[in-house]
C-alpha cells in the first residue's frame, strides 16, 4: 500500500481554484516564512536548508545547501531559478509556476536573503505563456505587498526579481546554457571546468542556479525547520517530491509523495495515484526519471522512489518523471522518438552528440519504418558506445554537457531488454504493431 | 523612427533597463518583435540589434537557435502538436496527421489562407492531458480529432481571441513595481551585510577556538 500520510509541502494548494492569487496565498500561510527568515541571520536561514538536506529537484540531485555553501566563501552576485522544464514527460514545474507562483516567489526571496543577493532571475521556458503571466503577476503583487523590492517588510534587505522567458530550446535547462541564454546568446553549454556557476556564472560572476521545485520547498522548510523536512523520507532522499506520471496509466498526473517511502508500483498502481493500467493491459517497461534515464522493467517495480535506491539499480530518479509503456507499446518506436528528440535538441557544439544522435535516429527510424538490417542492432550499440564509452551508468562523457551521454539510455535499454522486438522488426520489414 | 508600435517600443525599453547588460534582453525583445510583426522581420531584427547594442547578423544568429522564433512569416495561429514520448503513447502522431489533414498543410507549413502554421512540437510539459496541443503557446487541451476540429472552427470564427491571443508569449506579461533604489545604495547595503557576516563568522570562530582551549 502506498504511504500517503506525509504532508503536502509544495502542492498544499492544489485543490484551490484561485491558488495563484496573493489573497489566497496569504490566507493559506503565505509570506509568513519570509517574515520569519528576515528575522534570522542569513547564515541561519542557509543552515536550515542544509539541515533539511534538500536535494536539488532539477534532475542532478545535488544538495542545495552544499551548492550554497560553495558560495558563502565569496560574495554571490546573482540567484537564477531554472524553470526551463523541458525533459520529456516532466511537468511538475509547469504545475508549480501556474498553480502556486507565490510559493515560488517566496522561496526565491528566502534564498536570495540567505545568499545576500539583491538581483534574482526566474528563467521560464517560453512555451509557458500562462506560467510567465502568473509569475509576473505574483511578482507585481509581491512588490505591492512589500514582500519584494526595497526594504522588504521594513528590513534592511532589498531584492529585485526579473522573469526571463526562454524561447524553445531543451538545452537551456542545462545551467550554463541557461546562463548563456540569459546573457542574450545562443544556448551553448559552457566548457567545464569550472564546473559550477558558483565560480563563473552570469556575466562571469558567482551565481547560484536552483530549480523551481527546490525553491518552492523553502517556505515550508523555514516554517517547520530543516529537521522536520529531513525527518521525512529516508537516507539521502529527504522530504517529499513531485512525481510526474505519464503514459499508459489510468490517472496520469503530478503527485507529491514522501521520498523513498513509496515504490514505483505504488505510484503506478495505487488507486489514489496512477490507478494502474487499462483493463487487460500489462506493464512492459517504464522510464523512471525522465528520458535521459535508463529504463526499468516489471522486476524493478518494487524499487523505492529514492535517489540512491534508483541509482543503485543503474538508473536515476532524475527529473521525477515516470512514463509507463504497456504490452501494446512499441519499444522501438518509443526509443526512436526519444532519440529524435535528442537529435533535434543537440546544440551542435560536440561531434559525438551532434552527429551521433542523428545517425542513431536514422537507424532507429529504418528499423521502425522498414529497411532495417540485422547488423543495425550492433551498429546502433556501437554508435551509443562512441557517445558514452562503455555504456555504463552513470555514463562516461565525451561532450561538454550531459545531453550527449543521455542519448544512448533509451536505445541501449530497449535493445538490451527487448532484443527480440528489434529482431521482429527486421524480420517483419518494419513495425509489427502497425 | 521606431519600427515597433509605440507601446511595444516602450515595453522594449523597459525590458532593456531591467538587466545589468543590455544584451540580456535579447530573448524577451525577440518575443516582442514577433508580437509586433507576427514573425522576425528585417526591421524588427534591426530594432532589436539597436536596442541590445549588437548587430542584425548577431541577432539573427541568436534567434535561429531557438524554436519559438520565426525568421519567416507564419500563420496568425501557430499550432503545435506534441509527438514526444508521453504523447506518442497517447496517439500524438495520429493527432499530428489529423491536424495536417484538417488544416491542409504539412508540419512546418502554413495553410493556404495564411491563418494556420502547423508544427510538430517537442514535449510541452502537459503530459497528463495527452496528446498535447498548443496554439500560440496556449494549452488548448484538445485530445480528440473532433475536439481539434471544433478548435479550428472556433479559431476561424474568432471565438477564442481571448484565450488564444496572437503572437508574442509576453503579450500579457506586464511588470508593475520593481526595485527603484539606486544601484550604489544596493551595493553599499550589500557590502555592509557581507562585513557583518564576516564579523559574525570571525566571532564564531574565535568563540570556538576559546572553547577548544
Amino acid at each position: 500500500m502506498a504511504s500517503l500520510d506525509a504532508p503536502r509541502i509544495v502542492s498544499s494548494r492544489r485543490d484551490l481554484a484561485d491558488s495563484f492569487t496573493l489573497n489566497r496565498y496569504l490566507e493559506t500561510g503565505g509570506y509568513v516564512a519570509l517574515k520569519k527568515a528576515l528575522g534570522m541571520f542569513p547564515e541561519a536561514v542557509a543552515a536550515e536548508v542544509d539541515a533539511a538536506s534538500l536535494l536539488g529537484r532539477g534532475g542532478a540531485g545535488f544538495p542545495a545547501g552544499r551548492k550554497w555553501s560553495m558560495l558563502r566563501r565569496s560574495a554571490i552576485s546573482y540567484l537564477v531559478v531554472n524553470g526551463d522544464e523541458s525533459e520529456p514527460a516532466t511537468f511538475k514545474d509547469h504545475y508549480l509556476v501556474e498553480r502556486d507562483p507565490h510559493q515560488l516567489v517566496e522561496g526565491v526571496i528566502i534564498a536570495a536573503y540567505a545568499l545576500q543577493v539583491n538581483q534574482a532571475f526566474i528563467f521560464l521556458r517560453g512555451e509557458f505563456a500562462l506560467g510567465l503571466e502568473r509569475v509576473q503577476q505574483a511578482l507585481n503583487e509581491a512588490y505591492a505587498h512589500g514582500a519584494l523590492g526595497p526594504k522588504i517588510f521594513g528590513s534592511d534587505f532589498s531584492l529585485d526579481i526579473v522573469v526571463h522567458p526562454g524561447a524553445g530550446a531543451y538545452i537551456c535547462g542545462e545551467e550554463t546554457s541557461l546562463l548563456e541564454a540569459l546573457e542574450g546568446k545562443r544556448g551553448f553549454p559552457r566548457i567545464k571546468p569550472p564546473f559550477f556557476p558558483a565560480v563563473t556564472g552570469l556575466y562571469g560572476e558567482p551565481t547560484v542556479v536552483n530549480n523551481v521545485e527546490t525553491m518552492s520547498n523553502l517556505p515550508w522548510i523555514i516554517n517547520h525547520g530543516g529537521a522536520a523536512f529531513a525527518a521525512l523520507g529516508a537516507g539521502r532522499s529527504t522530504g517529499t517530491r513531485l512525481f510526474a506520471l505519464a503514459g499508459k496509466v489510468k490517472n496520469p498526473g503530478v503527485y507529491e509523495l514522501e521520498m523513498a517511502k513509496n515504490t514505483f508500483r505504488d505510484l503506478i498502481f495505487d488507486p489514489a495515484l496512477g490507478g494502474g493500467l487499462a483493463e487487460g493491459r500489462s506493464l512492459k517497461a517504464f522510464v523512471p526519471g525522465g528520458v535521459s534515464a535508463p529504463w526499468f522493467g516489471p522486476d524493478q517495480l518494487d524499487t523505492p522512489l529514492g535517489q540512491d535506491e534508483v541509482g543503485a539499480l543503474g538508473s536515476m530518479l532524475g527529473s521525477g518523471s515516470v512514463v509507463v509503456l504497456d504490452d501494446t507499446s512499441c519499444v522501438v518506436r518509443a526509443a526512436w522518438r526519444i532519440t529524435k528528440f535528442f537529435s533535434r535538441e543537440s546544440c551542435g557544439q560536440c561531434t559525438p552528440c551532434r552527429e551521433g544522435s542523428g545517425w542513431i535516429e536514422r537507424i532507429m527510424y529504418r528499423l521502425e519504418h522498414g529497411g532495417g538490417r540485422m547488423e543495425d542492432l550492433d551498429l546502433v550499440l556501437d554508435l551509443c558506445d562512441n557517445i558514452a564509452p562503455g555504456l555504463s551508468w552513470p555514463p562516461q562523457q565525451t561532450t561538454i554537457c550531459v545531453l550527449g551521454p543521455s542519448i544512448p539510455s533509451s536505445v541501449h535499454s530497449a535493445l538490451t531488454m527487448f532484443r527480440d522486438d528489434f529482431v521482429a522488426h527486421v524480420n517483419h520489414g518494419g513495425c509489427p504493431h502497425d | 523612427m521606431s519600427h515597433f508600435r509605440a507601446d511595444i517600443r516602450q515595453r522594449a525599453e523597459e525590458l532593456v533597463a531591467l538587466y545589468p547588460r543590455k544584451r540580456s534582453a535579447m530573448l524577451p525583445l525577440l518575443h516582442l518583435a514577433q508580437e509586433n510583426d507576427g514573425y522576425l522581420s528585417d526591421e524588427g531584427i534591426a530594432e532589436v540589434a539597436a536596442l541590445t547594442g549588437t548587430t542584425a547578423a548577431d541577432v539573427r544568429g541568436t534567434a535561429a537557435f531557438y524554436d519559438m522564433f520565426h525568421l519567416e512569416p507564419v500563420g496568425k495561429y501557430v499550432v503545435g502538436v506534441c509527438t514526444n514520448i508521453a504523447c506518442l503513447l497517447a496517439g500524438g502522431e495520429e493527432m499530428l496527421e489529423h491536424a495536417s489533414r484538417t488544416l491542409g498543410c504539412a508540419p512546418g507549413a502554413t495553410s493556404a489562407d495564411g491563418l494556420f502554421t502547423l508544427e510538430e512540437s517537442e514535449c510541452l510539459a502537459d503530459c497528463n492531458i495527452a496528446p498535447c496541443v498548443q496554439v500560440n503557446h496556449r494549452y488548448v487541451r484538445t485530445t480528440t480529432p473532433e475536439a481539434f476540429d471544433q478548435l479550428v472552427e472556433d479559431l476561424r470564427a474568432g471565438r477564442l481571441d481571448h484565450d488564444v491571443p496572437s503572437h508574442g508569449t509576453l503579450i500579457r506579461v506586464k511588470r508593475q513595481g520593481g526595485l527603484k533604489v539606486p544601484a550604489e545604495d544596493i551595493a553599499a547595503e550589500r557590502s555592509a551585510a557581507i562585513a557583518a557576516r564576516s564579523a559574525r563568522a570571525e566571532a564564531a570562530a574565535a568563540a570556538a577556538a576559546q572553547e577548544s582551549k
